[in-house]
């Protein structure tokens, strides 16, 4: 930060540090039973939401503790409880899929490489431009990592990669390769040249009017109709393209907002100073517009999490495919509740931490006195 | 911008700003080019079919539900017809359960009632942060697995069964309408609401448009009814029985079909919750003031004030969440439901050809959504400030 006083200047007192905020003034809270019985109305709803719980909820626990299956086998799961011996048995399959069992610890690290630069990415204070390198190193290390070859590392085929792995491959490319991709979107979309214009708004639109499905339909089968013969595309990268697609349209609209916040004559400051379009661009325009848009870009990538669980209809086998595929075990009586139970707590965990991080951020990031 | 001099498209910049486009259009038709080329090579030896003949060839696999009449003898026109009839209907209904199960959420959302607070945010943050598959997965695993079989179905009311194998309920249709009772009961109706309309016309001080409006659309009902029973039509009703293996009798929802609805009407109901709690949190404190010291009391105020106000906020998101189901429904593959989605995978698989099916696929839901977006862009306008 550089110092606020001007030079030359003496005996002036600039504040440096914002004030304290004020506590809010004490709020009259009702008391529990005039807000649980407080009218006709709030009594009526109380009664018929307590009732609901009082029947469902004894029968839900019954189900999933007292009469659950905590040990035992196969045998032991007879249908009246949840079969929970079944996850304890088969969690690596759902969360690894058939990585060859030996070489299991590999997808582990790759899920603790991700899970370590999360974490790492959280605080505003370490978003530079090694951020994005590191994010990159760490991508590319998990797809060596995943594919072997190198290293001394055994070659495992992506048709054998499968659970959280996949599903974290594909958020992270999906939103990497997809955002460079939605800033161009986002720029040709606010050009003043008509042809990349009409390009931006044509690809945008389409996009975002069809269902994921049918995109990765087309990545799925109509691609390898499309490329020349012998040029073979694998399936998981056929997967990427289609989601590195959805997402950069999503994304692209979120940065256009950005874009349309900041004022114009940001850019022709810019153009006064001698800047080119590129650079009035890259360090005046977009810093400023993406900086905007960062909560909501969260919140999209919560979406980009979500929309993952589609891969399946294209035979990927991500986490939701992989608990699907241990599920097919004819030994065990099919505990699909449990199983799928297991897989969206495994997807809120994640969808839950990055909205509420996004929550934070908005407040967070706005600054103070704007709200 | 300053004026420009007159042919100032030669100028340098403009002149880059051409070749710059030019470029582009060429890449882009070059890649475009590149690809049919690659295309049509790949379908040439591979041998497979194109266009769209295959159209009026029979189709030859069962769609195992369908609003509209199908057969497998049908073509694959029909076909897909059946299968986007399915897909409207679904979506419609969708829609308009999640809009009232929404209102509900938001509501629930706004209370002080700590029970109903807690509930619907744990609801609404449930929904929103677990991937619609995996939900419709889970209420599909519980409608076929959790459910009894049919012979231990339970039955909540009488005449309704819930079993795995979906759930039956009585119907209630009219029978004995021929075309003569018809046609009298419609004459009729149309003569009492135009005699009203005619008196109410004539008649300097009569009722509230509204109020003659109303008694006209009852006066016609009641012609109607009158002239179906002494004509001797009847309600019929049918309730489900069980038989040696089933249900027979009275309508059925498939499992495919409740779990589908279920779930999709859950997870939008959370979106639909925010939009709406959103639109009018979004409307200010001020405004109930206002309301209130204008001597509105408070279920005026909302009515008046503040619900107009909020629609204008609520319908552009809304909109797209509309748009949102609809694409949504194409998830009903997953729990084989048969939707335009499932019906175009089918027919690549029995036809080979994925162009063709993809394409229309696509087509049919830039029409879809493009005709969504300009109905709500309609509705949005009737709501819309009126600037003055």
């Amino acid at each position: 930060m550089t110092s606020p006083t001007p030079p030359g200047v003496t005996d002036v007192f600039v504040r440096t540090a914002g004030l304290e905020g004020r506590p809010p003034p004490a709020g009259v809270r009702p008391s529990l039973m005039k807000s649980l019985f407080g009218d006709l109305a709030t009594a009526s709803a109380t009664l018929l939401i307590g009732g609901v719980l009082l029947l469902s909820v004894p029968q839900l626990l019954a189900w999933g503790v007292t009469r659950g299956v905590w040990t035992g086998s196969a045998d032991s799961c007879s249908g009246v409880g949840a079969c929970w011996i079944f996850l304890q048995e088969k969690y690596p399959q759902i969360l690894f899929g058939i990585y060859p069992p030996a070489e299991q610890w590999r997808p582990m690290l790759v899920v603790a490489l991700f899970l370590a630069m999360a974490l790492w990415t959280l605080a505003p204070r370490n978003w530079t431009r090694w951020t994005l390198l590191a994010w990159a190193i760490v991508t590319i290390a998990a797809l060596l990592i995943m594919a072997g070859g190198v290293f001394g590392l055994p070659e495992v085929q992506t048709s054998d990669w499968g659970g959280l792995p996949i599903t974290l491959l594909l958020t992270v490319l999906s939103v990497g390769l997809g955002f460079p991709l939605g800033v161009l979107l986002a720029l040709g979309r606010q050009s003043s040249l008509r042809i990349p214009r009409l390009a931006s708004i044509a690809i945008i639109e389409v996009v975002r009017a069809m269902p994921l499905l049918s995109i990765l339909y087309v990545a799925a089968i109509l691609l390898p109709i499309m490329l020349p013969d012998g040029v073979t595309i694998d399936k998981l990268l056929r997967a990427i393209v289609a989601l590195t697609i959805f997402s950069a349209a999503y994304l692209a609209e979120v940065v256009r907002g950005g874009l349309q916040g900041v004022p114009g004559g940001q850019a022709e400051a810019a153009r006064a100073l001698g800047l080119s379009w590129a650079a009035t661009t890259r360090l005046v325009v977009l810093p400023q517009a993406i900086s905007k848009v960062i909560p909501p870009l969260t919140n999209t990538v919560v979406v980009i999490v979500k929309n993952t669980s589609l891969v399946l209809v294209v035979g990927l086998f991500d986490l939701l495919s992989s608990g699907r595929a241990a599920l097919a075990d004819p030994r065990w009586p099919g505990p699909y509740a449990e199983t799928y139970l297991f897989v969206a707590l495994i997807y809120f965990v994640i969808c839950f931490g990055i909205s509420r991080y996004a929550a934070w951020l908005e407040h967070h990031l706005s600054p103070r006195g704007s709200r | 911008m300053a004026p420009r001099p007159p042919h100032s498209w030669l100028k340098a910049h403009d002149i880059r700003a051409v070749t710059l486009q030019l470029a582009c259009i060429a890449l882009v038709l070059g890649l475009i080019a590149w690809l049919i080329d690659n295309t049509l090579t790949n379908l040439a030896t591979r041998s497979i079919a194109s266009g769209f003949d295959f159209l009026t060839r029979s189709a030859r696999f069962p769609i195992s539900e369908s609003v509209l009449p199908y057969a497998p003898s049908d073509t694959f026109l029909w076909a897909f017809v059946a299968g986007l009839a399915n897909t409207v209907v679904l979506a419609v209904v969708v829609a308009a359960l999640s809009t009232g199960l929404g209102l509900v959420v938001a509501l629930a959302r706004r209370s002080t009632n700590p029970l109903a607070l807690g509930l619907s945010t744990s609801f609404v943050e449930l929904m929103r942060n677990t991937p619609v598959v995996v939900q419709l997965l889970f209420w599909y695993a519980l409608v076929t697995l959790g459910l009894p079989n049919v012979h231990a179905a339970l039955s909540p009311v009488a005449g309704v069964f819930l079993s795995d194998r979906g759930l039956y309920f009585p119907r209630v249709f009219l029978v004995g309408v021929t075309t003569p009772v018809l046609l009298a009961g419609l004459a009729s109706a149309t003569c009492v609401a135009a005699v009203v309309l005619f008196v109410q016309r004539r008649r300097s001080r009569g009722l509230h448009p509204r109020a003659c409006g109303i008694v006209a659309a009852a006066g016609a009902c009641a012609a109607l009814v009158l002239a179906g029973i002494l004509g001797g039509a009847h309600l019929a009703i049918t309730v489900p029985e069980l038989s040696r293996f089933n249900f027979v009798g009275g309508s059925t929802l498939t499992p495919e079909l409740v779990a589908l609805v279920l779930g999709l009407v859950l997870y939008s109901a959370a979106f639909v919750g925010e939009i709406i709690r959103g639109g009018i949190e979004a409307v200010g404190a001020g405004q109930w003031e206002a309301g209130r010291s204008l001597g509105l009391n408070d279920r005026h105020t909302l009515r008046f004030v503040i619900v107009p106000q909020a629609l204008r906020i609520i319908i552009p998101p809304m909109t797209s969440q509309y748009v949102n189901i609809l694409k949504n429904t194409t998830l009903a593959l997953v729990v084989g439901y048969p939707d335009l989605a499932s019906v175009t995978a089918t027919t690549i698989n029995q036809t080979g050809q994925a162009i063709e099916g993809i394409v229309i696929l696509m087509s049919i839901f830039l029409i879809l959504n493009l005709s969504a977006s300009a109905l709500m862009n309609w509705v949005n306008r009737r709501v819309a400030l009126v600037q003055r």
